[in-house]
């Protein structure tokens, strides 16, 4: 009886505590993620440009995204052709690199710092950089280019050229997801290699069949997480485009960023930042479904 | 290796065999092909490396060509690699004849990523204890939450955000962009929880027999056992404030109160024929405190990337 009353005195006191700790977070949650998220949301039937009173206006903001605002769709479409086609590509090359700084030869960290410093640097800096180098005729990449004989595009004022120049950019970013990818592939029980090449596996084979699927968790977060990025993708594209030309590069986080702050169409970039919310969502669902497939955990009954 | 197996074969044949000449020259054989395979594998890696290497690095060579090139040498086609003469002056230029209070851009700089970092290593730090050394009903599900507002992208809050600052007469002060962060920051909670929990609860006990209180068990004897994550902790958030244009862009509008990044945005595109080569040096100025707090704690950067990706 008297023991029971300690643990549970006990048990209250770490509750109170517990929570006192973890104040700072659930108070800031409230104030800057989770009020704003509801704000947004009942923000979003309104039509507000800060200088008149709010006007509701119910679903109008939602109705004339959908079938009246073909740079809604414009927006939609740059930031799905960057994730269909710039995340897999990074994807590819950072694994790339992994494996290449996973081999047994020397200068490995002198490397490893190169791949992942351009990761690190400011993405402003890297956009005013890529600037100077995509300059029609005084940037490197044309210079090169002239080198073998080529003529390179206008690249970020040419319509057709600007968003392909933003993916190949953007494929200097991808230290970070080198970093984990080498360590997935130093965590591979080397046994597991020296099993499949006694099943007379050649590189290729140990690649497919141990490689990959061991590696695929980590893929998977990488995957995940490129695919938020890039529905975020905003630095690079305000400084080196503003969207242009012709809105080829009018990526959805730059094209709420205009409506809210240069057009003051408050009530409907909180619309476009539901609808990115549910957008986001629904990927990660989707992937966390397909995931099932194709992701391979190790000691899965052990997994809590 | 191969010296060693040529041996276990002598050793395995028995004497009069591996003498036999066509078994020596087939042993020698496999050897000597199995190091050349090595040999040109190892040839294509540092060949691959090297210029891979050479090519993530060459637009920042360039950069640096190009802040120290005279006016009229950066334009001019083709484009020269090198500077002729030397343009050191182009760094001091950069901060003032580009019209702009660079420097001033600098100290704001510095000034809101310090106090970033300050708050959001005290306020994770906290959120982190509770989560790692306290039972309490809900943790997990709360746990759960703060994971899940990491996928969250900031340009989804930053509207009501913007108003919120706007009615409590933040905007274009440095509050917006530091305050936030006295309340802990998901990523760094999650960090320096998977930190925590490798510390030994027993040293919790141990105190707790002692008459210490939790308050006491986080800042005597957690914090300063963990002071790597704290570090790591520090470094992620400093190169985030000092990179971050989003939210001085929104929250920042008079020019004394601008950042080094909301600066460089400002030359957007081609529309002013800027001064590249100032232009280039002011970017290497954003750039250059970042790969030097790499160069002395690359350790810490490469693990806390690895804590997040695998352990998740």
């Amino acid at each position: 009886m008297e023991r029971k009353r300690f643990y549970t005195k006990r048990r209250l006191r770490q509750t109170i505590e517990g929570y006192l700790f973890i104040s700072p977070w659930i108070i800031g949650f409230v104030l800057f993620t989770a009020g704003p998220i509801v704000a947004s949301f009942v923000l979003s039937f309104f039509s507000w440009s800060l200088i008149r009173p709010p006007r509701l206006v119910w679903f109008d903001n939602y109705v004339v995204m959908f079938t009246r605002d073909p740079l809604f769709w414009q927006s939609l479409r740059v930031t799905m052709v960057y994730v269909v086609v710039a995340v897999p590509l990074q994807l590819l090359f950072a694994l790339f690199l992994a494996i290449l700084l996973n081999q047994k030869v020397r200068l490995i960290p002198f490397f490893r710092t190169l791949f992942y410093l351009p990761s690190q640097v400011s993405s402003v800096a890297m956009a005013v950089i890529f600037l100077w180098i995509y300059h029609p005729e005084l940037g490197l990449v044309n210079d090169l280019l002239r080198l073998i004989g080529v003529q390179g595009p206008a690249w970020l004022i040419s319509p057709q050229w600007a968003l392909p120049a933003l993916i190949g950019m953007s494929l200097w970013t991808v230290g970070g997801s080198m970093i984990i990818l080498l360590a997935g592939l130093q965590d591979i029980p080397q046994h597991l290699y020296e099993a499949a090449a006694l099943d007379g596996a050649g590189e290729l084979a140990k690649f497919r069949y141990v490689t990959l699927p061991m590696l695929s968790p980590v893929i998977f977060f990488i995957l995940v997480l490129g695919i938020i990025a890039g529905f975020q993708y905003f630095a690079q594209a305000y400084v080196m485009t503003r969207g242009g030309p012709l809105n080829a590069t009018l990526f959805y986080a730059l094209y709420l960023y205009l409506n809210a702050f240069n057009f003051l169409k408050m009530g409907y970039a909180a619309a476009l930042a539901w609808i990115l919310l549910l957008i986001i969502m629904a990927v990660t669902i989707l992937q966390l479904r397909l995931a099932r497939y194709w992701v391979y955990y190790e000691f899965e009954e052990t997994r809590r | 290796m191969s010296d060693k197996s040529n041996s276990y074969l002598k050793n395995m044949l028995g004497d009069g065999m591996a003498t036999h000449p066509r078994i020596e020259q087939g042993v020698q054989f496999l050897s000597s092909s199995k190091r050349r395979r090595e040999f040109l594998k190892r040839t294509v890696s540092y060949f691959l490396l090297s210029s891979l290497g050479l090519l993530m690095s060459l637009p920042f060579l360039w950069m640096l060509s190009t802040a120290l090139k005279p006016d009229a040498l950066v334009f001019s086609i083709p484009p020269e690699w090198f500077p002729r003469p030397w343009v050191w002056r182009n760094f001091i230029d950069s901060l003032t004849l580009l019209g702009h209070p660079v420097h001033l851009y600098v100290f704001n700089t510095v000034l809101i990523a310090v106090l970033g970092v300050l708050g959001v290593a005290l306020s994770s730090s906290l959120v982190a204890f509770g989560f790692a050394r306290l039972d309490f009903p809900g943790r997990n599900l709360l746990f759960l939450l703060v994971l899940s507002t990491m996928m969250l992208p900031r340009i989804v809050t930053i509207v009501p955000q913007f108003i919120l600052f706007q009615k409590i007469g933040w905007l274009d002060t440095f509050k917006p962009l530091i305050v936030p962060y006295w309340f802990g920051a998901p990523f760094h909670i999650f960090l320096l929880r998977q930190f925590f929990l490798s510390i030994p609860k027993e040293l919790d006990d141990a105190a707790r027999v002692d008459g210490a209180s939790s308050f006491q068990i986080y800042w005597r004897i957690v914090l300063p056992l963990s002071r790597p994550a704290l570090a790591t902790v520090a470094i992620f958030a400093f190169t985030y404030h000092w990179n971050d244009l989003l939210e001085p862009l929104i929250f920042l509008s008079s020019q004394h109160n601008w950042t080094l990044a909301l600066f460089l945005a400002s030359f957007q595109g081609y529309m002013q024929q800027p001064r590249w080569n100032l232009l280039m040096a002011a970017s290497t100025i954003l750039t250059l405190p970042v790969l030097v707090l790499f160069f002395f704690a690359q350790r810490l950067f490469i693990g806390g990337i690895t804590v997040t990706g695998i352990k998740g």
